[in-house]
């Protein structure tokens, strides 16, 4: 779908969306290495409620909107599961996933919060995942062509 | 005394109380839902990486249709998200403890509001950011596409990805702080 043909409020509601998304991540603490690395060292089980919250309401929603079997007003789609299918690459990008967030006690999202609350050395993560994102794709692509 | 042990311990799993993250979690939780209700759209946050690498890389994979017609949506995603936390850490954040100090010393974390930065070394971050972004390239997805909307959708995929990630990541943390490296 093109831009161009794209409902008025589209980014509006991608951005709103976000937005709460963000807010969430900020109020959590995840947006904190410190917190997510307390979690993984058993000294604050926290993360749990903010994981296991946030899957209850998606999880509720998503089940209601599909059952609906209506569309999206913004774009006019089908409200569908789109689960993603299962290979051999699901394990293996999880164990190296989970070995980096041991690391360094970051991820994607929260990453992102974490520049909105003013963590500038979260720069590094965010090199080092657009680093390894690259490197990634640059490789695949050889390999395929 | 029989009374209180319970709550001692229960204390010591959740030294900063329970409310800031389970309000957090509700409210990551609606964000993907306004997007999804409104779009149709499962956001996830780590698409955004080869996304927006198609803006300035010729590789082929970083410019299949499916990058190209999202790349724009997901930036402004990833802003929303940025947006989003600065407005907790300098307007809400020290507005609501100033007007609830109780609310903000139930939750621990309300009390450090504002501009904050991280004391974990940069090679960790850079480091483990690198192994995070061929993860999740590798793995399909991250915490939020599969941990928040994989799980809510009881998808098998996401369900398998998340158990890993968790195991590896505790073990690598639990290491981590056993060869003494910390921050």
């Amino acid at each position: 779908m093109s831009d161009a043909g794209r409902h008025p409020l589209f980014t509006a509601a991608i951005y709103a969306g976000g937005l709460i998304f963000g807010l969430g991540l900020a109020i959590s603490g995840m947006a904190r290495p410190e917190v997510v690395l307390d979690f993984l060292q058993f000294e604050d089980f926290g993360l749990l409620f903010v994981m296991g919250g946030a899957a209850v309401v998606t999880g509720i929603v998503f089940a209601v909107a599909t059952r609906l079997d209506s569309t999206a007003p913004l774009t006019g789609s089908e409200y569908t599961r789109r689960v993603k299918e299962f290979d051999r690459n699901v394990i293996v990008g999880g164990v190296v996933f989970g070995v980096g967030w041991g690391i360094s006690g970051i991820c994607p999202g929260a990453a992102y919060a974490s520049v909105g609350i003013g963590n500038l050395p979260i720069l590094w993560a965010i090199a080092g995942m657009f680093l390894g994102a690259y490197g990634q794709g640059y490789i695949r692509s050889r390999g395929s062509n | 005394m029989t009374a209180l042990t319970p709550l001692l311990a229960a204390g010591e799993l959740f030294p900063r109380g329970v409310l800031p993250y389970l309000l957090g979690g509700l409210l990551v939780g609606a964000g993907a839902s306004v997007i999804y209700l409104s779009t149709g759209i499962i956001a996830g946050a780590s698409t955004f990486l080869e996304s927006t690498l198609s803006y300035v890389s010729d590789v082929d994979r970083f410019n299949r249709f499916k990058y190209v017609q999202s790349r724009g949506w997901r930036v402004v995603f990833t802003a929303g998200i940025v947006s989003g936390a600065a407005l907790w850490s300098f307007l809400l954040g020290p507005e609501l403890t100033a007007a609830m100090p109780s609310f903000a010393s139930t939750a621990g974390l309300a009390t450090e509001a504002g501009a904050w930065t991280t004391d974990v070394q940069w090679w960790r971050l850079l480091g483990g950011g690198v192994l995070v972004g061929v993860g999740t390239r590798l793995g399909k997805g991250c915490t939020s596409g599969h941990g928040v909307c994989g799980v809510g959708s009881v998808s098998n995929t996401s369900l398998v990805n998340v158990a890993t990630f968790m195991a590896f990541a505790i073990g690598t943390a639990q290491l981590v702080q056993a060869v003494g490296v910390s921050p």
